[in-house]
């Protein structure tokens, strides 16, 4: 047993010191293997990076509330009753200023992107005072906050460098009347940097939703409190409502494009693996055939068929592996970061969001590579080792 | 014609390497064919779109509903020839995730401005008597298995009946087809009046109409005269072509879809490279035989002309079954599960990938072909 592995490990060696001589071929199927690893991870960098700005956006005592039966904000009509109502419920956590919940209306304005000039549904997010307690994480970078009653809006950071026309100090019109951007604001790098914020007491008559709201967002006293206040709503019989928890509600939003692209990330690195591998087996199907006669001589010299087998799974291993970790690192230094803009289909509105190349995504793309290396250097290694060896001695 | 042996027993040589080379030109292909269909998708069926037709929509968003008697006025207006509305419903089929559009209409209004909906017409007449009747597009009815007289119910989600209830229940009266390959047929279309009638708020109001104008030159202008005259009303339109309009929803989905094909676009040409330089290896083992062919009287032109007629034939063996095989499982339905509606491999791409074939055999076989050429006979024979 260990003499074979002492037999392997010089095998192998000798092996991977002559890879040198057939330079080509190995890096062609390096190549390939790199660039199916590439490809997946940067393809799925893109869902990563879509869902980690909306998951991350729900604190775990943050809970939002719509009407019954609606799956997004976009949908909900709740009246100025109900959100106070809700305001009240029990488990709501209270501060100085009365209870931490916002009842907010969520309309989308078109404004022009920056990259292409093309309008662009960017949402504009009418709240109420408690808000930026809610919203914690919000935070004014420039400027100021709105003054109550005026039409006055403050900019995410993510929708300021998106879309044109949104920095500190311009005026635009929407819904008929002029409004001025006084602030910029960060979030975290959550959803709401994508969003315009203004005060909802005017955003209501601006597009004539009278006394409604929409959602109400509501930080609760603890995690825990979720339950109560959730039995609380739901037994009211006074209200009709959907209590969910804000990250669970995210994750929701994230769900369509996540399926798009992982759909046709799926398909494609399925399609490039099969490819890639059939270049590895070319690859170690003409290494092997380059070596018949060496191979032959070491069977001779007593080496026995499974140090054979090793050493040509660990060439193209070896070479897999270098793909893949090239191939990650690649789609890493072009995609990690890449900031851009697309439509959240769930409520037809644009949200701001990075690339994302998480080492998870690095590890399965290296996962994938050595599922390759193996698939491609399998039966080129039996082939070597069952070379009839006095045939292959007298060839070339 | 009478090398064709020659050049099919120099493929045979090394049986295996040439079916993997083979096989990994046709997964190239059969990729192609794919990146055409999804550069499809987020066009967003932009190149589909009627001429012809104008959509009208509120000024401050898509969202916004406009007043139902805007459709005389429209109608009355010179150039107009016909005129149909619409309302998004967003209702949801068990779960969320269950996407397709459903839309409240005017039946034949709506199907006259859609003439690439092909309803058979007794589905048409049953669907007109049935006020709770709805037609739906063929992959609609086919992802959730849907047939005629199948009762769906479909929880309303801004949407309640007077009742309170959510749940609105259609009867399937009529699947319809795409005209065209590319016609979108995931939309599920029911009886405006039912929505209105039933609906607690509301109600009078559309979502946007259609206008079908009688000169598409002169449709830009129709489209201002229809914005003039509600310029000032409590709801003022936008108007814009339907070209127009798909074109402004695939920039919203933004370079996403560029991304992808970019992507997709490097791997193809990292396949065809792979590829490439294993048949370029293949002609190098064999500097020897070809020295052979021109001792015994192969002119240098016809080397490289077997040489390249190997590469061509490969190519364009393993190059058509993936062209061939992209055209059929790209017809099968997008891989994403229903969230790409216009889904299909344009038939000028087959053309596009013909030619990339032919490039392909041609640039592979350049290099060795004219090696093969310049091959001196003495040398070669010395190193074989």
């Amino acid at each position: 047993m260990l003499r074979s592995i002492a037999q392997a490990g010089v095998v192998t060696l000798l092996n991977l010191r002559s890879m040198g001589q057939r330079l080509g071929a190995s890096m062609a199927a390096a190549l390939g293997v790199a660039g199916v690893v590439g490809v997946f991870v940067a393809v799925l960098s893109i869902g990563e990076g879509f869902r980690a700005t909306l998951v991350k956006t729900g604190a775990p005592d943050a809970v939002v509330v719509f009407r019954g039966g609606t799956d997004t904000e976009m949908n909900s009509i709740l009246g100025l009753e109900q959100t106070r109502i809700i305001a009240d419920a029990p488990g709501v956590r209270r501060g100085a200023d009365g209870a931490l919940a916002s009842a907010e209306l969520f309309v989308v304005v078109d404004v022009p992107k920056r990259s292409t000039g093309t309008e662009a549904n960017v949402p504009l997010r009418g709240v109420q005072p408690p808000a930026f307690a809610v919203h914690d994480r919000v935070r004014i970078v420039e400027g100021r906050r709105f003054e109550t009653g005026r039409n006055e809006i403050i900019v995410g950071a993510a929708a300021a460098r998106q879309f044109a026309g949104l920095d500190l100090g311009s005026s635009l019109g929407w819904g008929g009347n002029k409004w001025t951007v006084v602030g910029v604001f960060e979030a975290a790098g959550t959803i709401a940097e994508s969003e315009v914020w203004c005060d909802a007491g005017v955003l209501q008559p601006a597009y004539r939703r009278g006394e409604s709201f929409q959602s109400v967002y509501v930080r609760l006293e603890s995690p825990d409190a979720f339950s109560r206040f959730k039995d609380a709503l739901t037994a009211d019989p006074r209200l009709d409502v959907r209590v969910i928890r804000e990250s669970e509600y995210w994750e929701e939003q994230s769900r369509m494009l996540r399926g798009v692209v992982q759909g046709l990330g799926s398909l494609v690195a399925t399609l490039m693996g099969i490819g890639a591998v059939f270049g590895a087996l070319n690859t170690m199907y003409s290494a092997v055939a380059a070596r018949t006669r060496e191979i032959a001589t070491l069977r001779a010299l007593g080496f026995g068929g499974a140090a054979v087998v090793v050493s040509v799974l660990a060439e193209s291993l070896l070479l897999s592996l270098l793909g893949g970790a090239t191939g990650g690192s690649i789609a890493y230094l072009a995609f990690n970061g890449y900031q851009t803009s697309t439509m959240n289909w769930q409520s037809f509105s644009q949200v701001a969001f990075a690339f994302r190349v998480t080492p998870a995504l690095i590890l399965q793309g290296i996962g994938a590579s050595i599922l390759m290396g193996l698939v491609g250097g399998v039966f080129p290694a039996i082939r070597a080792a069952r070379l009839p060896i006095a045939t292959a001695l007298r060839e070339l | 014609m009478k090398y064709l042996h020659l050049i099919a027993r120099n493929l045979l040589r090394k049986k295996v390497r040439t079916v993997f080379t083979l096989l990994s030109v046709l997964v190239a292909f059969v990729l192609f064919g794919y990146l055409s269909a999804i550069n499809m998708a987020f066009r967003m069926g932009v190149d589909l779109t009627g001429a012809d037709r104008l959509l009208v929509i509120h000024k401050v968003s898509l969202i916004q509903s406009l007043p139902q008697s805007y459709e005389g006025r429209i109608a009355a207006i010179a150039g107009v020839r016909d005129v149909a509305h619409a309302s998004w419903f967003g209702g949801v089929y068990q779960e969320p995730s269950n996407f397709f559009a459903q839309m409240a209409v005017e039946p034949e209004r709506y199907l006259r401005l859609y003439p690439e909906f092909l309803l058979p017409e007794d589905q048409k007449k049953a669907w007109l008597a049935d006020r709770t009747g709805a037609v739906v597009g063929r992959q609609t009815a086919s992802r959730f298995g849907w047939k005629l007289q199948d009762r769906i119910p479909i929880q309303g989600t801004f949407y309640r009946k007077r009742d309170g209830g959510r749940t609105w229940e259609f009867t399937i009266d009529g699947i319809y087809e795409g005209k065209e390959k590319g016609t979108d047929t995931t939309q599920f279309l029911f009886h405006y009046d039912y929505l209105d009638e039933a609906r607690q708020l509301d109600q009078g109001s559309v979502g946007w109409y259609i206008v079908r104008v009688a000169d598409p030159e002169r449709a830009p202008e129709i489209g201002r005269k229809i914005d003039a005259a509600f310029a000032n009303s409590s709801a003022e339109t936008k108007t814009t072509t339907e070209k127009a309009f798909a074109q402004s929803f695939a920039n919203q989905v933004g370079n996403i879809g560029a991304i992808i094909q970019a992507i997709v676009i490097a791997v193809f040409f990292t396949l065809l490279l792979v590829a490439g330089n294993t048949m370029a290896q293949a002609v190098r083992e064999r500097t020897g035989e070809l020295a052979v062919l021109k001792t015994v009287g192969f002119s240098g032109g016809k080397v490289m002309g077997l040489v390249l007629a190997e590469s061509l034939l490969l190519v364009g063996l393993g190059g058509g079954i993936g062209l061939a095989l992209a055209w059929g499982l790209t017809s099968l339905g997008d891989p994403t599960g229903g969230f790409l509606p216009i889904f299909f491999m344009p038939a000028k791409d087959l053309v596009v990938g013909a030619a990339l074939i032919v490039a392909l055999g041609l640039v592979s076989g350049a290099v060795p072909a004219v090696r093969a050429m310049r091959l001196a006979i003495a040398d070669a024979l010395r190193r074989g």
